[in-house]
């Protein structure tokens, strides 16, 4: 078996792909001008600026007004909860999300707690997925802000948005989603879902790093995060990230041109991965829902194994992953989605992410599923609690 | 993250496996925590003639007790006893401080087997610098 280099953590990020560097290259080096100065060679990147703009909201199903561009998804999380919280303090203080949220959103939560604010954080059930009657129960006159993840990181899981949506603008209460990993992979309508506010990053949609962007409903009454000079029409200060904004555009573009096709292609070579996993390796399980989930993501759990050491050895035949244990992240708790999904520490600690994506083949499927059974297998032989279980019959 | 010798410890740990009929066998940390370590200890004459471990964990805990279960093979009891946690990470060239703890566990596990032999000789078990409570830290 020769060895081979297989990134199976698009969930993480994503390369950039050559046509949106291609369309990024000429704002580094030539059209470079400052979109806010008045001379032509300005107002050309400003042009540029206002077709990306378009790109992305037509990309959502908004206007180009409602979309503004930002430092990545973080950014547009951290504005979207502050921004709606601080300018509707008058209204109420309570803010509804859910505990498997990406941590942009808890602790951007977890920190307007400290500024007097009530946060709701929803349970969710085995599979990730939020019970919209616990969404309607929570609600209170002083409900401000719903602020619901489209699809989970970890676990792939993708909840019911347009219900969310509708039950928050009967009520009269703002819904922002943070949609950094459903875009591209899901088809988003901020009109028919009702979503008030959603966020994104280029990165995980073959885009460049380090540029993101908030689309905020019209009429939305929200405070600035970044103050400072007048560009996004007053809204976001800084100068604009020129290449980055295009780039964000010419890859969002690209990303929702096809989803259907690209899913179908992400999906069936996810299928094949997760079947023989399943088949090869005993004592395993699915972390997630087997359908409502993001057509790339794969989130198992091995037990008797923990994941930081499995990481390590798939890093060893050249594969790239992720895990939910606390020994790979310096934290001392597991990932609290796996928490949140009620698996026992032990499984939690035990659990791999393979999120597939355009880089992938199918050869690349093979070979993890060449690799990964032994690579358990080595670790299980090394653990004293697979050592247990077989001595107790293997139940 | 990782050093060389961390690595090496892992990639190809020394003494994994079981005794059969071990004189003296120490388990320390839990599931819940990530981490568990099992010494089994042969032991004659004083001297640990044979050392095995199994552990579930991560990179640094599998290479603690790979280190742990080298620097004692062939030891006194006595010197067995006096390997200290950061003796095992300096063999290890360090450890990452978020990994210092696996180091303490191989410490731990050690003197629970030693222990574990005491007692079934029907000798006293000597004091734990780290008392029960301190077993995993994590809280």
């Amino acid at each position: 078996m020769e060895k081979r280099f297989v990134y199976m953590d698009h969930a993480a990020t994503t390369y950039t792909k050559p046509e949106v560097l291609e369309a990024m290259m000429p704002y580094f080096t030539e059209q470079f001008g400052n979109a806010s100065s008045i001379y032509n060679f300005g107002r050309r990147s400003k042009a540029a600026i206002e077709e990306a703009r378009e790109k992305v909201a037509k990309a959502l199903n908004a206007l180009p007004d409602e979309i503004y561009f930002t430092g990545g998804g973080s950014e547009a999380d951290n504005w979207a909860i502050k921004g709606v919280a601080f300018a509707n303090r008058n209204k109420g203080n309570h803010i509804i999300t859910t505990k498997i949220e990406h941590h942009a959103v808890l602790h951007t939560c977890e920190y307007l707690e400290k500024q007097g604010f009530e946060v709701t954080y929803l349970d969710v059930d085995e599979y990730g997925l939020i019970n919209l009657e616990d969404l309607k129960n929570a609600i209170t006159d002083k409900t401000i802000l719903i602020t619901i993840m489209f699809a989970n990181n970890e676990i792939g899981t993708i909840q019911p948005i347009a219900e969310i949506g509708k039950i928050a603008r009967e009520r009269g209460i703002y819904f922002h989603t943070d949609a950094v990993q459903a875009v591209g992979n899901v088809e988003i309508d901020v009109k028919e879902m009702n979503i008030d506010m959603l966020s994104l990053a280029g990165h995980k949609f073959y885009g460049p790093k380090g540029v993101g962007a908030l689309y905020i409903r019209k009429g939305v009454k929200i405070d600035n995060l970044i103050h400072g000079g007048g560009q996004e029409r007053k809204r976001r200060a800084g100068t604009e990230n020129l290449p980055g904004i295009v780039g964000l555009a010419r890859a969002i573009e690209l990303a929702t041109s096809n989803i259907e096709e690209h899913n179908r292609k992400i999906k069936s070579m996810r299928d094949r991965l997760l079947k023989g996993i399943m088949d090869k390796i005993p004592y395993t399980k699915l972390n997630g829902h087997p359908e409502k989930r993001l057509p790339g993501n794969i989130n198992v759990s091995f037990q008797f194994i923990e994941g930081e050491s499995l990481l390590l050895l798939l890093d060893h035949y050249g594969i790239c992953a992720s895990t939910g244990s606390a020994c790979s992240s310096g934290s001392l708790d597991p990932s609290h989605v796996l928490m949140a999904i009620g698996l026992p520490h032990e499984i939690a600690h035990g659990s791999l992410r393979l999120s597939l994506g355009d880089l992938n083949k199918e050869e690349d499927v093979d070979y993890v599923l060449e690799v990964l059974p032994q690579i358990v297998q080595r670790l299980r032989d090394m653990s004293p609690l697979y050592e247990s279980f077989i001595k107790e019959g293997g139940k | 993250m990782y050093s060389d010798k961390v690595m090496d410890h892992f990639m190809n740990p020394r003494n994994v496996g079981e005794i059969e009929n071990a004189d003296g066998i120490g388990e320390v940390g839990n599931a819940k925590c990530g981490d568990i370590m099992k010494i089994y200890l042969k032991v004659e004459d004083n001297r640990i003639v044979d050392v095995k471990f199994k552990t579930f964990g991560c990179g640094s805990a599998i290479a603690s007790s790979s280190m742990a279960t080298e620097l004692i093979k062939g030891k006194t009891l006595e010197e067995a006893w006096e390997l200290t946690n950061v003796a095992v990470a300096e063999a290890l060239d360090g450890l990452p401080p978020a990994k210092m703890h696996c180091s303490v566990l191989a410490e731990q596990a050690i003197h629970k087997a030693i222990n574990d032999y005491r007692i079934k000789q029907g000798l006293e078990p000597w004091e734990d610098r780290f008392s029960d409570d301190d077993d995993h830290h994590h809280e």
